[in-house]
């Protein structure tokens, strides 16, 4: 396969990015998108210049590392895949693609299609766990779990982090990724006692971040690699205004 | 220096608790003046991080990843193990101890083994206090699968995405000590040596990946939870990032590394099917409790599989192995089906795979049942190959997984450097010449959470009154200094040969010659191509851009001037040791059956290798002692 890509180059944060392109040949269509960027890299080193300076590490859809916004998508054409398990098939001999970082405020360029995520690790910090120190837990099956719960808890857990729900959606809401969080403990019975200051405490850091509000066009979840549920953003709204009424009392 | 494992005194089902019974603590006023520097962030750093944290240590945690929630712990797919008996199948502490012991082949330390499994039912009891979604029965107790090498289910699991969950769980925990304070994290950077001071660890030098800046960092005792080095191989089940650079530099600070040659090969992996693969995706060990492995008993089948009926099929593991059938452990599996593609029965393109078919499981269960219990893993197959495996067999074959071989480390988990602590995949005691599955993610959250906490107060105790270790002397300025030397090194080669290209070579000669199956010639040939490569690499590896700001080219030729030295020590290794054993399998000590041939008489020991500048490494053996084992010969027929 031949392919022109037109890939976003920027030095840092502070200075200004641009499109540039570069075309390869003589790929094969069982290569990943991934492979095809460490190709490109590997004729840019040659030549002994910068490398495209990417995210990535399983490369097996798990770790939420790798990034991308391709052709105008998220983790590129394929629903609910990663950029790492996107494969050349996906694509026509002599396309051009171009390849942007995820954009948003709150995701700040780090070089080229590398960001800064942290903002969401912040957001798991103000409320995002059960607080049981190590040594402190019952016997495991001391609290039977109906299997449908224990199975719906573990959907919205499925959430790898990789932010594809912020570069996708038009205000960069991260409410499927933070509503996820919040359905997969509160659908738990160790999750209830923390309930209500967890999802007060995650949805301001949330906006404390600078992310969007929701406005329901239901994007993230089209792209969502884990198909995280928009229910997860209903149950979140309903979490937190019924916590604003208790904590009113 | 004499090895000393320093195994408590006692039965060995005592061993522990006197241990626990007789180590000192520190007391909880005290442990605000402590520092601990944990390195990774995944299950072993991680749990280590956070439970040292929850007890009022100062800890600072690093790791290169964006966020710990991506440590490689996350790809573990099956499950954990424990020796819960909620089957009602026999299984006990004993059992599992036991199951752990053979299935490493009598290479590892009884008193560590029995350890692992007496506190692995305290981990499913943590875990599931911290919201782990295990799968679980109708009536919502939860719920078992087997793995390879027992005979018992005592796997638990979240579908298959285990690791992904347990690590989310250590991650929040983690995150929860940040909040009040007691944790900090560094997260995207790179550990690139450790600091001795007065013959203890007692700092680290670090380059943030961002900025490029080398940092100085201090504290009483440094914790490695920084995970296996397979890929060293280039084509493996690792992520890209995962290397073996801290435990290297702490190796030539004086770190003894043990059994480095010990690589598991995994048997369900997705075949290379190109020159620019990066990665070979595991398959879970959980998919042969309800797959049959096969390939066509006519050499050249041109049919597809489907087609080919029962009788024309080679049930290869089954056929030689009734007992364990499917569910042999991994070294076995790898070895039967790289016998079957060495003699030419493989199937695809290359000819370097097996099928993977739940025919007989679908019929029997129907492909609901199988969705519920492998639905992502069928998923990530078709997303990667577009085939699906509903209809018609997985196409499987063996990759580097695991390091069974680590640093060395005592019953305290601490090598030989004093207050350098190694945990989980870092180290080496547990899985002995070959790892069970879902040991890995037992082994990395224990020694986290429930060992390391115990036994690093014994250290730490001597510290209450040491005050902050200061980073503004000799022993910091020194270690600076080297590494600024080597990132300069690097960035002055400026040659032509692409630092992947390098890798791949690097994986091609450790996959012939010191993976699967390994012979004296050979590894001689290894040793001398790898000092030729690294000649090469230094000579002209590609590197551009400069060190002030990220450089991914850059960090991958850091790891990879490691992997070349690394390389020569499995060699080394793999050369002294003239037996078979689990993974170590040496085509000059084996049956006529084709089974791995023990010598118990000259090989009870684990190496422990010592570098020696500018000369050969230095063996030191540590002796293994079997009081409630008789070491048999491993069958699994």
């Amino acid at each position: 396969m031949k392919l022109t890509l037109k890939i976003w180059r920027q030095e840092n944060a502070k200075t200004k990015g641009k499109l540039v392109t570069y075309k390869l040949s003589d790929l094969s269509p069982d290569t990943s998108f991934l492979e095809m960027l460490d190709v490109l890299n590997e004729q840019l080193a040659t030549k002994g210049e910068p490398v495209v300076e990417f995210d990535h590490d399983c490369r097996e859809g798990i770790c939420g590392q790798c990034s991308l916004v391709i052709n105008g998508k998220a983790h590129g054409p394929e629903e609910h895949y990663t950029t790492c398990q996107t494969h050349l098939r996906s694509f026509n001999d002599g396309d051009t693609i171009t390849i942007e970082p995820f954009r948003a405020n709150s995701f700040p360029v780090i070089r080229d299609l590398k960001v800064d995520r942290s903002a969401m690790d912040r957001i798991i910090q103000a409320g995002g766990y059960i607080s049981s120190f190590t040594g402190m837990a019952p016997e495991a099956n001391s609290m039977p779990i109906h299997h449908d719960i224990a199975e719906s808890a573990f959907d919205s857990a499925a959430c790898i982090g990789c932010g594809a729900c912020v570069a996708t959606c038009k205000n960069s809401s991260a409410a499927l990724f933070v509503s996820a969080k919040i359905g997969h403990l509160v659908k738990l019975p160790q999750g209830q006692v923390e309930r209500n200051e967890r999802v007060l405490w995650m949805v301001n850091a949330h906006d404390d971040e600078g992310f969007g509000s929701c406005t329901n066009i239901g994007a993230c979840a089209m792209v969502c690699p884990q198909e995280v549920q928009l229910l997860d953003i209903t149950r979140m709204n309903y979490e937190y205004n019924r916590a604003v009424c208790l904590s009113a009392d | 220096m004499a090895l000393n494992a320093k195994i408590p005194e006692g039965p060995l089902k005592d061993k522990w608790q006197n241990y626990l019974a007789k180590t000192r603590i520190v007391n909880p006023a005290n442990r605000k003046k402590l520092d601990v520097i944990v390195v990774g962030g995944g299950l072993s750093g991680g749990g280590a991080a956070a439970s040292l944290a929850e007890l009022g240590y100062n800890v600072k945690v690093f790791f290169f990843q964006d966020s710990a929630r991506r440590s490689h712990s996350v790809a573990a797919q099956g499950g954990v193990n424990a020796a819960k008996n909620y089957k009602n199948d026999g299984d006990n502490v004993y059992r599992m101890f036991y199951d752990t012991i053979k299935g490493g082949d009598f290479r590892s330390r009884e008193a560590n083994v029995y350890r692992m499994a007496e506190v692995s039912t305290n981990l499913i009891d943590q875990m599931v206090a911290q919201g782990v979604p295990f799968g679980r029965e109708y009536g919502g107790y939860l719920s078992n699968r087997s793995f390879g090498g027992v005979l018992v289910s005592r796997t638990f699991y979240a579908r298959g995405q285990t690791g992904q969950q347990l690590l989310l769980a250590t991650y929040q925990a983690m995150m929860k000590q940040i909040k009040v304070g007691k944790l900090t994290q560094y997260n995207r950077h790179e550990i690139l040596d450790l600091v001795i001071v007065d013959g203890k660890a007692r700092g680290v030098i670090a380059r943030d990946l961002i900025t490029g800046k080398i940092e100085r960092h201090s504290a009483h005792a440094v914790v490695f939870g920084t995970g296996g080095f397979g890929k060293i191989f280039y084509l493996s089940t690792l992520a890209m990032n995962s290397n073996g650079s801290a435990n290297w530099r702490a190796h030539k600070k004086g770190a003894y590394f043990a059994n480095p040659s010990w690589t598991q090969i995994h048997p369900t992996a997705l075949p290379q099917s190109g020159e620019h693969q990066s990665k070979l995706t595991l398959m879970s060990e959980s998919l042969r409790n309800d797959g049959r492995i096969w390939v066509p008993k006519n050499i050249d089948e041109k049919r597809a599989p489907g087609d080919i009926p029962d009788e024309d099929r080679d049930y290869y593991l089954e056929r030689r192995y009734p007992a364990f059938g499917n569910l042999v452990p991994r070294d076995v599996a790898s070895r039967a089906a790289k016998e079957r593609m060495d003699a030419g029965y493989g199937i695809g393109p290359l000819k370097n795979a097996v099928y993977l078919d739940f025919k007989t499981a679908i019929e029997r269960l129907g492909e609901d049942t199988i969705k519920e219990r492998y639905g992502n893993l069928f998923t990530m197959y078709e997303k990667i190959t577009a085939i699906n495996a509903y209809k018609e067999p997985m196409k499987i074959s063996p990759a580097a997984h695991f390091s069974m071989g680590g640093l060395w480390v005592d019953y305290e988990l601490q090598t030989t450097i004093p207050g350098l602590f190694a945990v989980g995949e870092a180290n080496f005691a547990d899985h002995g010449a070959n790892r069970l599955g879902a040991n890995s993610l037992l082994q990395a959250s224990v020694d986290g959470n429930f060992i390391l906490p115990n036994t690093i107060s014994n250290y730490l105790a001597d510290d209450i009154r040491t005050g902050k270790i200061p980073t503004d002397t000799p022993e910091f300025d020194e270690a600076e200094k080297s590494v600024k030397d080597q990132v300069a090194k690097l960035l002055a080669i400026k040659g032509t040969m692409p630092v992947d290209q390098i890798h791949r070579r690097l994986g091609k000669i450790m996959f012939k010659e010191v993976a699967m199956s390994r012979n004296e010639k050979g590894m001689i040939w290894a040793i001398e191509e790898i000092k030729k490569l690294r000649k090469e690499f230094w000579e002209n590896a590609a590197i551009p851009g400069n060190e002030n700001g990220p450089n991914s080219e850059l960090e991958k030729a850091g790891r990879l001037a490691d992997y070349l030295e690394i390389a020569e020590l499995m060699a080394v290794d793999a050369l002294d040791r003239k037996e078979s054993c689990g993974a170590h399998f040496r085509e000059d000590y084996q049956t006529p059956e084709g089974e791995a041939m023990r010598d118990d008489e000259n090989y009870m020991y684990s190496s422990a290798w010592e570098w020696q500048q500018g000369e050969d490494w230095k063996l030191h053996k540590e002796p293994l002692e079997f009081t409630e084992v008789k070491p048999t010969v491993r069958s699994y027929k």
